[in-house]
């Protein structure tokens, strides 16, 4: 059984009078250790669809099966618990608690797991070293570099062991030289057995992946294995 | 729970202490609350607590009868009276006294002199008795006997005050001092009491009961003051109606007709001291404790700004995993410490305000704090921080993640 499976999911909009179909009947599966781009221009339905793989948001039809688990009856407490538990975000704008220290950043989302704060400190340090930042543990958000803050942003994700990584425009903010550090770190992840999903309108980015799925008017537009993807993996 | 507990606690100090000066100028309304109740409460109980010593060093089981006219009799020139013989009667009739003193007060001038000095004073005549209803106690020399009273001897037991106000020796017995032209010999020094309400008790010259008399002459319109302790088995309310009884008879009174005399107990003072400062104490902390409630009103505004100023941290912490829960606990956490932290400040700056008042004003007693007050100050302050928490909390804990994550 794949890891997502999505089977005729659709996200509709209410807006005034309108409906918006950001998603329209969507199928599509995601293998464990995956590597897939999720491409389009804006308004495509990438982020709704983000939100959707993420358990941000719950499908208006259709059905989400998660490690085999049904996300469309789950409650918002337990939609947090999948959160914490299946996905770890990474944001564009890195989305960092301003006030808390990188480590502080990490040890987060383990203080929702209930874990003792030895063992998060721990667990903290282990992920922001393995991001190649375990000298700058201290630093606030602000006294870090957009690169730097990034890979603060993947080691909160990492740290919670997730089944799967989801980037969403991980790269937008950063400069051509930090962005090809971030998807050599992006590469690496995925040769370490993480299942990877970017959502991103860089074809560069793009390219690093697996498989490109090309979204258009809320549809699949293409689904296709890429190249690069021999020479990655 | 108690690990989540920890958690928000933990991350709430960190937010109080990142907003220093605006959780403090948050705490400010509790903290002036709680200091204001505090002084208060510090000051009366200090109060009540030194007049329940006061009179419980008068002798809570002696009684006090006196005459009493009402105004409108007043006018009319009525007055009522409080004769010896009606002393007389009570000492013969009435069961369960140990000790009873007729008290006259001088009538004329009660001023008293020493050599050159002048001063004025409580004079008295009373009889031996007076010692054991007052509670008196001599520091030097003796206190009026039975046969200074059948003799009408010439001595007075003065007060360590009139002592003072006379430039006395420290040992003023066998000196002589004036009173309305007489002579009296010093033949004690009474140990000093002390103030009530800022009156001394000390201030007191006592002769016995028959050396007033004579000194007052016209003795069919004396008026004297009755002072009686009970026995130990003595009920007071039980003493009280008999003596209503035996005097309303004794004076002919129809059963209309209002009693023309009080009978006082120290005990009855006392509560009536008691009562007039709870009620000071109720009033005033009534008031005070609304500005608990702005104080409170004040934490639930800055904590719904600080929810919507943190509006997307929030949806951070939901998108990694935060349950609602979690974020209804850190804010109604927040909320709580920052009025109890309010609580503890004005805590420490009530007591610091009533000790300052107290020991500003002159013989006023020392302010003390009941630790059912402080129990109260902080329980209210915590109950103000998690009432008006909770609406910020629940606003905090029902945004949705991804409205939250957007906000900018």
């Amino acid at each position: 059984m794949a890891l997502i499976e999505l089977n005729g999911v659709t996200k509709y909009y209410e807006m005034g009078d309108q409906v918006v179909k950001a998603l329209d009947g969507i199928d599509i599966d995601v293998e464990k250790n995956d590597y897939l781009a999720f491409i389009g221009s804006s308004g495509s339905g990438k982020s709704t669809m983000l939100n959707i793989l993420g358990c941000l948001d719950k499908p208006t039809s259709g059905q989400y099966h998660l490690n085999g688990k049904n996300v469309e009856s789950l409650d918002p407490n337990e939609l947090s618990e999948i959160r914490n538990l299946e996905i770890g975000f990474i944001f564009q704008s890195f989305n960092l608690l301003p006030r808390a220290t990188a480590l502080g950043n990490v040890m987060q989302p383990l203080v929702y797991r209930s874990i003792g704060y030895r063992k998060r400190k721990e667990m903290a340090m282990e992920s922001l070293e393995r991001v190649g930042l375990g000298d700058r543990v201290d630093h606030l958000p602000n006294q870090l570099s957009g690169g730097q803050r990034q890979r603060v942003a993947i080691a909160r994700a990492l740290v919670t062991h997730p089944s799967i990584l989801l980037a969403d425009e991980p790269t937008g903010n950063l400069d051509s030289q930090t962005t090809i550090e971030i998807m050599q770190l992006f590469d690496e992840l995925h040769a370490e057995g993480h299942t990877l999903i970017v959502v991103t309108h860089e074809d560069e980015i793009a390219q690093h992946c697996h498989r490109v799925v090309e979204m258009k008017d809320g549809k699949v537009f293409n689904d296709s294995t890429t190249n690069s993807a021999a020479v990655t993996s | 729970m108690l690990f989540s507990l920890i958690e928000s606690s933990r991350s709430a100090l960190a937010s109080i202490i990142a907003h220093g000066l605006r959780s403090f100028l948050t705490t400010l309304g509790i903290v002036i609350g709680v200091a204001s109740v505090i002084a208060v409460i510090s000051v009366t109980q200090g109060m009540s607590s030194f007049i329940g010593d006061t009179f419980a060093s008068l002798g809570s089981n002696s009684l006090t009868i006196q005459s009493y006219t009402p105004f409108e009799d007043q006018m009319k020139g009525i007055r009522a009276r409080l004769t010896p013989e009606d002393m007389e009667l009570i000492e013969k009739r009435a069961e369960g006294i140990a000790s009873i003193t007729p008290v006259l007060f001088a009538n004329r001038a009660s001023q008293i002199k020493f050599g050159s000095q002048t001063a004025f004073s409580r004079i008295m005549g009373t009889t031996y008795a007076f010692q054991d209803v007052s509670q008196s106690y001599m520091s030097l020399g003796r206190f009026i006997a039975q046969s200074d009273n059948l003799t009408r001897r010439r001595i007075v037991v003065i007060g360590d005050k009139v002592r003072e106000n006379l430039n006395m020796p420290d040992n003023p017995i066998n000196e002589y001092v004036d009173i309305g032209g007489e002579w009296f010999k010093v033949v004690g020094l009474m140990e000093a009491k002390g103030e009530i309400m800022g009156q001394s008790q000390d201030d007191i010259v006592l002769m016995p009961y028959n050396t007033m008399r004579s000194l007052q002459g016209n003795q069919a319109r004396t008026d004297i003051q009755i002072q009686l302790s009970l026995s130990e088995s003595a009920v007071v309310e039980d003493v009280t109606q008999q003596l209503t009884t035996l005097l309303r008879n004794a004076h002919d009174l129809d059963s209309y007709e209002d009693d023309d005399f009080q009978i006082q107990t120290a005990e009855q003072l006392m509560e009536t001291f008691d009562t007039v400062i709870n009620m000071v104490t109720i009033v005033i902390g009534g008031i005070v404790s609304i500005s608990l409630l702005v104080g409170g009103i004040g934490i639930m505004n800055i904590m719904l700004v600080s929810v919507t100023e943190r509006t997307r941290e929030i949806g951070i912490c939901k998108a990694i995993g935060a349950k609602r829960h979690h974020i209804l606990m850190q804010f109604l956490i927040e909320a709580l410490l920052l009025s109890l932290l309010g609580g503890l400040i004005g805590l420490a700056i009530g007591y610091g305000l009533g000790t300052l008042i107290s020991s500003s004003i002159p013989s006023f007693p020392a302010a003390s704090i009941p630790l059912w007050s402080v129990a109260l100050a902080l329980g209210f302050s915590g109950f103000v921080g998690v009432l008006f928490g909770i609406l910020p909390a629940a606003k905090a804990a029902n945004l949705d993640p991804i409205d939250a994550l957007r906000y900018e």
